[in-house]
C-alpha cells in the first residue's frame, strides 16, 4: 500500500486535478450559483480610482496579455471595459503584446458593441492597437504619442480622431489601467511611466498570479491598487456589478471570474491535500529509513 | 572594425537614453532612439520567423528524426504568413473602400487569418499554458517536503494563502469573530498580512538586489567592460 | 496488449462513448455556430454632397454607409466605381437562432465554417491534453502547428502594426499610403533620418545569411545599448531608490479616526483626526526589519555569524514566506488557465453547461409558443 502511493503514477494526480476543476465548472454551470465575494482593500482601491473619475475623463487601458493568460486576465479586462464604459469615461485602448490588439477587439465586441451601442468609435473609445518595442514604446508615448502612433488600429489618421485632439502624451490621461501577463507589463509601466512622472500618471491594474507578489513592493506609492490574479478579478467584478447592475439576462457575462472561483476553491484544497499526502509519505519513509 | 563599431554604437545609444532622461532639451533624442529601437524590435519578429523557417527546413532536408513534424511547422508557418501579409480575404476599410482589402485590418473577422487565430492559435496557446496546472499539482505531491523549519515556513505560507484566497478560508475560520481581538487569525486576514508585510519585505529586498545588479551590468556594457554580447570569433 | 496500449484504448473508448452519448441525448445538439450575414455597402460621394468635409476638400470623395443615406437615395444613379459592397457577419447564439426561427425569419443562419472551427479547436485542445497520458504523435502535431502559426502571427503583426506605419510610411510615404495606409495619405512625409533604422533592419536580417552574419552585430549592439540605457536608469529610479523610499515608513503610525457611522472624523481645520495605531506601528516595524534582514542575507558576503548570522537567518525566514506566497499565487494562476479550457470544452463545444444563457431556448420557445396555446 505504502509502496503504491510512494511510486504513484503521476497520471492519477493529473486526473484528480482535472476532476477538481471540471466538476465545479459543471456544477456551477448548471446551478449558476457563485460564492459570495467580499472585496479586499487592493481591489477596492482599483474600483475607487475609476469611480473617482468624472464622466468624460480619459482612461488609458493597456491590455498586455494574450490567449495563454486569458483564463486569469480575461475577466478583469472585461470588467475594466464594462466599468469604464458604464462610468461614461473615454477609453483609449493599446497593447504592448502582439496578441493584445486581438484581446482589445474581443473586449470591444463583447462589451462595448452589444451593451453600449451609443458609444461612438473615435469619440468615446479608440483602439490604438499594438506597437512593437516593449518598454521602448512606453519611453516614446510617455512624452509624445504621435511620434510613434500615426494611425489607430483601424488605419484612421490619429489627427482625425476626435478624442485624440489635444493629446500630446499619456501624461494627459486621467488614469491608466493595465492588464498584465508578464513582460512587458505592470512592472515596466511603473518603471517607465509612473516613476518618472508620479504626479501626471496614475496607474492601477490587474496581473497574473505569478506577477502579483512581485508587484507588492510598488504598493501603494507607485501602484495604488492591484487586482491579483483571478481572485482580485472576482472581487473587483462583484464591486462593479453591484454599482452598475448589467441589463437583465446579461449579469452572467460579467461574472466570469466569480464563477471561476469555484474550480479555484476545489483545486486549491486539492493542492493542500497533495502536499500533505506527499509529506506523510516523506515522514513514513524517513522513519523507516531511520529504523533500518 | 568588427568590434569597435558595435561597442561605440552600444555606448552612444545607451548614453543618449540616459542623457535624455535628465534633460527636457534632449528628450526628443531619446524618443528618436527609442523609435528606432521599437522598429528593430518589430524586425526581430521577422528574424525570429526566418530563423524558425531555416531550422525546420534544415531538419526536413536532413531527414532528422521527426522531420514530418517540421513539415507541419513549416506549412502552418507559411500558410499563416501568406494569409496575414497578403491580408487575404480581409474586407475593405469602411473609410477607404476604394483601396480594396489592402487598407483593411489584417485580423478582420471574415479573414482566414482570423479563423486560424480563433480556432487554432488561441486553443493551442491557451491549452499549452493550461497544462502547467497539472505539473504544478504533480510537483506539489513529489517535491514539497517539510524537511526543515525553513521549508515548513514556506509550506505554511502556501497553505494559508491558497486557502485564504478562496471561500475555503472564510469557511474554515468563520468561527473567529470578524471584529473581535483575534480577527487577524482569520485565514483571509492572515493572507493579507502575509502578503502586505512579509511578502512585500522579501520582494522589496529582492527588487533592490536585482536593481543594483541590472544597473551594474548595464553600466558595464555601456562602458565596454562587458563585451560578451558581441560574441567571440573572427575579428 | 501492453499496459500503455490498454490505457489509450480505455481513454479513447470512454471519450468516444461520452461524446456519442452526449450527441444522442443533447436536446439542442452541440458544437454548432450561428451567424447573421451582413452586407455592407458604401457609396462614394463628393465631399460637398456629403456635407462632411471642409471647403478645400471639394474634390475629395467621402465614403458613406448606405444605412446612413436617406431612404430615397438612388444608388443606381451613382457610378459603379463609387459603390463598394462586401459581406461580413455577426456571431449569434443558439438562442438567437431559435428566436429567429420562431419568428419565421432567416436572419440567423447556421455557419459551417465556424462550426468546423469549434470542432477543430476542441480537437486541438484534446490533442494537447493527451500529452498528460503520454507523449504521442497527436500532441506533436498540435505543438508543431502552434510553433509555425505563432511565429507567423507575430511576424504579420510586427509587419502591419509597426514596420509599415513606422518605417515604410516614413521612407516611402507616397507608395505606402497609396497601398495600405490611406488614412495618412495627406500627412505622411518623407523623413530621411529613418534611413538609419532601415539600414539597421537590413543588417539585422543579415543574421539569416550564412556569410554576412557578423553584420548583424551592429544593430544588435545598438539594440542592447539602448536597452541598457533604458534599464540602467529605470531600475535605479523605479526599483532601487523608490523601494528605499517606500521602506521609510513611520514607526509611530497614525491612522484616521472614524465615527460610528463610518465617516472620517475631522478637526476644526477640516483635516482628518489622526491617532496612534499600535498594530499599524508593529506592521511597519516588521516591514522595515524584514527588508533589512533580507538585505543583510543578500549583501554581507563574509561568514554569517553572531548578530549578522542571526539577522541573515531572519532574512531567510522572510524570504521563505515570500516564496510560499509566490507558490500559492502561481498555483492560483495556473488553475484559472485550466479552467478556461474546460469551460470552452463544456460550454462552446459540448453544450453541457450554459452559464451565460446563450442557449436558453426553453424560455424563448415558451414565450413564442405560449400565445398559440402550445406551451
Amino acid at each position: 500500500m505504502f509502496e503504491y502511493f510512494r511510486n504513484l503514477d503521476r497520471r492519477w494526480i493529473f486526473l484528480l486535478m482535472l476532476l477538481s476543476v471540471a466538476v465545479p465548472i459543471y456544477v456551477i454551470g448548471k446551478t449558476k450559483e457563485t460564492f459570495p465575494e467580499t472585496a479586499l482593500p487592493l481591489a477596492t482601491n482599483v474600483f475607487n480610482e475609476i469611480e473617482a473619475l468624472q464622466p468624460g475623463e480619459k482612461v488609458l487601458l493597456a491590455f498586455d496579455y494574450d490567449p495563454g493568460s486569458e483564463g486569469e486576465l480575461g475577466p478583469m479586462a472585461t470588467a475594466f471595459t464594462y466599468h469604464c464604459s458604464s462610468r461614461g469615461l473615454k477609453l483609449y485602448f493599446m497593447a504592448l503584446w502582439p496578441l493584445g490588439r486581438q484581446m482589445i477587439d474581443d473586449n470591444i465586441a463583447k462589451v462595448i458593441e452589444p451593451d453600449f451601442p451609443d458609444m461612438v468609435y473615435g469619440e468615446d473609445y479608440v483602439n490604438l492597437g499594438f506597437k512593437a518595442g516593449n518598454e521602448g514604446v512606453i519611453k516614446v508615448i510617455v512624452t509624445d504619442i504621435k511620434q510613434f502612433y500615426t494611425t489607430d488600429a483601424r488605419g484612421t489618421n490619429i489627427e482625425q480622431i476626435p478624442m485624440m485632439e489635444g493629446i500630446k502624451s499619456i501624461q494627459q490621461m486621467d488614469l491608466m489601467l493595465n492588464v498584465s501577463a508578464g513582460y512587458p507589463g505592470t512592472k515596466e509601466w511603473v518603471q517607465y511611466a509612473v516613476t518618472p512622472y508620479p504626479k501626471e500618471i496614475k496607474l492601477v491594474g490587474g496581473c497574473t498570479g505569478v506577477q502579483a507578489p512581485l508587484l507588492y513592493p510598488y504598493i501603494p506609492q507607485q501602484l495604488p491598487g492591484l487586482l491579483a490574479a483571478i481572485k482580485g478579478a472576482s472581487e473587483y467584478e462583484s464591486l462593479v456589478i453591484k454599482a452598475y447592475p448589467p441589463a437583465e439576462g446579461k449579469e452572467a457575462k460579467y461574472m466570469e471570474a466569480q464563477r471561476r472561483m469555484g474550480p479555484q476553491l476545489v483545486a486549491h484544497v486539492l493542492m493542500v491535500l497533495l502536499i500533505v499526502a506527499g509529506n506523510i509519505i516523506f515522514f513514513i519513509e524517513r522513519k523507516r529509513g531511520a529504523r533500518a | 572594425m568588427k568590434r569597435t563599431i558595435p561597442l561605440l554604437l552600444a555606448s552612444i545609444a545607451g548614453f543618449i537614453m540616459i542623457v535624455a532622461y535628465f534633460s527636457p532639451h534632449t528628450e526628443s533624442w531619446g524618443e528618436e532612439v527609442a523609435v528606432w529601437f521599437n522598429i528593430l524590435a518589430a524586425v526581430a519578429f521577422i528574424l525570429g520567423g526566418g530563423n524558425l523557417l531555416k531550422i525546420h527546413l534544415r531538419k526536413v532536408s536532413d531527414r532528422n528524426s521527426g522531420w514530418m513534424y517540421s513539415v507541419i511547422t513549416v506549412v502552418s508557418f507559411l500558410v499563416m504568413l501568406f494569409l496575414g501579409l497578403w491580408k487575404f480575404g480581409v474586407n475593405p476599410n469602411p473609410q477607404f473602400p476604394d483601396y480594396g482589402h489592402w487598407a483593411g485590418e489584417y485580423n478582420d473577422s471574415t479573414s482566414p487569418f482570423y479563423w486560424l487565430y480563433e480556432y487554432t492559435f488561441k486553443p493551442l496557446q491557451a491549452t499549452i499554458f493550461a497544462m502547467l496546472a497539472f505539473y504544478v499539482a504533480s510537483a506539489a505531491f513529489r517535491a514539497f517536503r517539510a524537511k526543515n523549519f525553513e521549508a515548513l515556513l514556506l509550506l505554511a505560507t502556501a497553505f494559508v494563502v491558497l486557502l485564504g484566497r478562496t471561500a475555503a478560508g472564510v469557511f474554515l475560520t468563520d468561527f473567529i469573530p470578524a471584529d473581535g481581538p483575534f480577527a487577524a487569525l482569520r485565514l483571509e486576514e492572515m493572507t493579507q498580512y502575509l502578503m502586505n508585510i512579509f511578502n512585500t519585505a522579501g520582494n522589496r529586498a529582492i527588487m533592490i538586489g536585482i536593481a543594483l545588479g541590472t544597473a551594474s551590468v548595464s553600466l558595464k556594457i555601456l562602458l565596454g567592460v562587458d563585451r560578451s554580447y558581441i560574441g567571440s570569433g573572427d575579428d | 496488449m501492453n499496459r500503455e496500449t490498454l490505457l489509450w484504448v480505455i481513454v479513447l473508448l470512454i471519450g468516444a462513448a461520452l461524446l456519442a452519448g452526449r450527441a444522442m441525448f443533447a436536446e439542442n445538439g452541440m458544437g454548432k455556430a450561428y451567424i447573421t450575414p451582413v452586407e455592407k455597402t458604401y457609396v462614394g460621394l463628393d465631399a460637398d454632397v456629403a456635407e462632411a468635409a471642409e471647403a478645400e476638400a471639394e474634390t475629395k470623395t467621402v465614403w458613406v454607409s448606405i444605412d446612413e443615406l436617406p431612404e430615397d437615395f438612388d444608388v443606381d444613379a451613382v457610378a459603379d466605381d463609387d459603390v463598394v459592397s462586401w459581406d461580413t457577419y455577426e456571431t449569434k447564439d443558439y438562442a438567437a437562432y431559435i428566436a429567429a426561427q420562431n419568428a419565421g425569419t432567416n436572419d440567423v443562419v447556421f455557419s459551417l465554417s465556424h462550426t468546423i472551427g469549434i470542432w477543430i479547436a476542441a480537437l486541438l485542445t484534446l490533442f494537447v491534453l493527451s500529452f498528460l497520458i503520454k507523449d504521442n504523435p497527436l500532441y506533436k502535431v498540435a505543438e508543431s502547428m502552434f510553433i509555425g502559426i505563432s511565429a507567423a502571427y507575430w511576424m504579420v503583426v510586427g509587419f502591419w502594426d509597426t514596420i509599415v506605419p513606422n518605417l515604410f510610411a516614413k521612407l516611402a510615404p507616397g507608395p505606402t499610403t497609396a497601398w495600405a495606409l490611406p488614412g495618412i495619405r495627406d500627412e505622411a512625409q518623407f523623413e530621411l533620418i529613418y534611413i538609419v533604422p532601415l539600414i539597421f533592419s537590413i543588417l539585422l536580417l543579415m543574421r539569416l545569411a550564412p556569410k554576412a552574419g557578423w553584420l548583424s552585430r551592429w544593430p544588435m549592439a545598438f539594440f542592447i545599448g539602448t536597452f541598457c540605457g533604458f534599464r540602467l536608469i529605470s531600475f535605479l529610479h523605479g526599483d532601487f531608490l523608490a523601494q528605499i523610499r517606500n521602506t521609510i515608513v513611520s514607526l509611530y503610525a497614525k491612522t484616521p479616526q472614524f465615527a460610528a457611522d463610518g465617516t472620517a472624523m475631522l478637526n476644526e481645520a477640516g483635516a482628518p483626526i489622526m491617532d496612534f495605531t499600535f498594530w499599524g506601528s508593529v506592521q511597519n516595524l516588521i516591514l522595515v526589519i524584514g527588508v533589512l534582514a533580507c538585505l543583510v542575507y543578500f549583501f554581507f558576503s563574509f561568514e554569517h555569524k553572531g548578530v549578522v548570522g542571526g539577522t541573515a537567518r531572519l532574512g531567510i525566514w522572510f524570504l521563505m514566506v515570500t516564496f510560499g506566497a509566490a507558490f500559492a499565487y502561481t498555483v492560483m494562476g495556473r488553475i484559472a488557465l485550466l479552467a478556461i479550457r474546460i469551460e470552452f470544452l463544456f460550454d462552446d463545444w459540448l453544450w453541457l453547461i450554459d452559464p451565460t444563457g446563450r442557449r436558453a431556448v426553453e424560455a424563448v420557445g415558451m414565450i413564442v409558443l405560449a400565445p398559440l396555446g402550445m406551451a
